[in-house]
């Protein structure tokens, strides 16, 4: 184990998401390949790496949105259950963050909320609707609670999604390019939020090109390329000195504008 | 005294054109629990069920009514001697003949309901079950909690239509002796040929009754209850 790897690590604790030998196809394309990865508690990794490489490819894999070909996954030491109920209360503890927010659209925000804790934890509405509201205040969409998703702007209904991964207490929190599909203004209110999660502990996968939050949030980055993770990096030795040619690719494109 | 009154007189229009209504509200109901099941099964994960609900629409849409009506009247209640009243009671004929009545409406409709349900089920973006799944909601809840709410939504004017249909298909059941409205026609226009005229408006406007108000609500709730996205 090399020095700066041990550095890192020392800030966080036990390995909470292990990705062990998986890969994946989509027909004859090799999404996923040997794909080897542990993400520790209280720990932010930030994946990188161009369209089509299979970053969401492997978000969703760990919570098993998709099914993987062969080798293990597993959360909390727990490998990930085929199907059913099992499966079911593993991705409670898994939240998860979509590029386009997929808040349910006949709920009002804080029913949005609540139908986990309500439904999967079994949480009083009572208990459940308080608690919600705490986590709206966190966020700062407290006063939309009433509202329906498709009445609130791109940046708020993210910031809603990020609250109703929140209510579960999930183990790690799995964002898909959570800002990809927000208007420029907007970005900006939707990372403090991260930042703020990443800084009070919370074990998260990111999948962003934000290179501000990964600067100012991960513990590590884990650049892929065409389904292979290439390199794992600091994100400060891996901004400023990438090791393969792929990486240095990827970068000067994204940085160039 | 005009043609109305003498057929108002003679027949109990209101009693014949109850009965249809009461045939519409069993037939509608069962035909929106058993749509719905079969619907489910269509989306369901599991090979068996899926094929079932794909085989129940194909087979059932295109049988006529007509068919499917003798078939639970004479197949199964006369000759199978399954019986849905207590054959004892003095008015096992009627609640019998009704009762298949209303199972032959249920299932014949119960694949439109399930064809116009799929399609709103196929309104509802694919992101929303995995948002459903990824908060720990199973298969089950998922369905019942996210999909089918916006699928119910997106259905509403389809929904509407089968049951403006249903409403007019209730007359099939008089070729089984159920005595509602087109049942009563048929009487009218064996005793009273000379006010054929008043039969068909006494008729028409009766079904238009039922139906506008139906359409009405449907266009209504469909604006009120479409989900934003
Ligand atoms: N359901 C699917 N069926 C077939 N191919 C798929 C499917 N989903 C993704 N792919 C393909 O798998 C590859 C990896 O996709 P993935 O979405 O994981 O990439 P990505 O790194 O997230 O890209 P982007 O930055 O564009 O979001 C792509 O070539 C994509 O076209
Ligand atoms: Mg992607």
């Amino acid at each position: 184990m090399g020095a700066p790897e041990a550095e890192t690590q020392a800030a966080v604790g036990e390995p909470l998401v292990v990705l062990s030998g998986v890969n994946k196809h989509f027909g004859t394309l090799h999404v996923l390949q040997d794909i080897e990865m542990t993400v520790h508690k209280g720990e932010v990794v930030v994946v990188l790496g161009p369209s089509g490489s299979g970053k969401s490819t492997l978000c969703r894999a760990i919570n098993r949105l998709e099914t993987i070909g062969s080798g293990t996954i597993t959360i909390d030491g727990v490998p990930l259950p085929e199907e059913g109920r099992a499966l079911a209360r593993l991705r409670a503890d898994v939240g998860m963050v979509f590029q386009s927010f997929n808040l349910f659209a006949h709920k009002t925000v804080l029913e949005n909320i609540t139908l986990g804790p309500i439904k999967v934890r079994g949480l009083k509405p009572a208990e459940a609707s308080q608690r919600a509201m705490e986590l709206l205040e966190r966020v700062g969409v407290g006063d939309q609670a009433e509202k329906y998703p498709a009445q609130l702007s791109g940046g708020q209904q993210q910031r809603v999604a990020i609250a109703r991964a929140l209510a579960m207490d999930p183990k790690v929190i799995l964002f898909d390019e959570p800002t990809s599909a927000l208007d420029p203004e907007m970005v900006n209110e939707v990372l403090d939020v991260m930042v703020t999660l990443a800084s009070g502990g919370m074990t998260m996968i990111v999948v962003t090109h934000e290179m501000g939050f990964a600067r100012k949030a991960a513990d590590r980055v884990v650049f892929m390329s065409e389904g292979q993770i290439v390199e794992e990096n600091t994100p400060d030795e891996f901004f400023t000195n990438p090791q393969t040619d792929r990486a240095r690719d990827f970068l000067s494109k994204i940085l160039s504008h | 005294m005009s043609g109305f009154e003498t057929l108002f007189g003679e027949y109990n229009v209101f009693g014949a054109f109850w009965v249809t209504v009461q045939l519409t509200v069993w037939g509608a109901l069962g035909a929106l629990l058993l749509g719905t099941v079969v619907a489910v099964c269509r989306v369901s994960p599991v090979g068996v069920l899926q094929q079932f609900g794909a085989w129940f629409v194909t087979l059932v849409r295109n049988t006529p009514l007509t068919l499917i009506v003798a078939l639970c009247s004479l197949g199964i209640s006369d000759v199978m001697k399954v019986y849905l009243a207590d054959p004892d009671s003095n008015t096992f004929i009627v609640d019998n003949s009704f009762r298949w009545g209303v199972v032959a409406i249920a299932v014949y409709h119960a694949s439109f309901v399930a064809e116009a349900l799929r399609s709103g089920i196929n309104t509802v973006p694919t992101g929303q079950a995995e948002a459903a799944r990824a908060i720990g909601l199973s298969f089950g809840p998922t369905l019942r909690h996210v999909v089918l709410p916006q699928a119910f939504r997106g259905a509403i004017a389809p929904l509407g239509n089968t049951l403006i249909a249903l409403t007019k298909n209730t007359t099939v059941v008089a070729t089984v002796g159920v005595a509602e409205a087109a049942y009563m026609m048929s009487n009218m226009i064996e005793f009273n040929s000379s006010l054929l005229y008043w039969i068909f408006a006494i008729m028409a406007t009766g079904f238009v009754i039922l139906t506008l108000p139906t359409g009405l609500l449907f266009t209504w709730l469909s604006n009120r209850l479409a989900v934003h996205r």
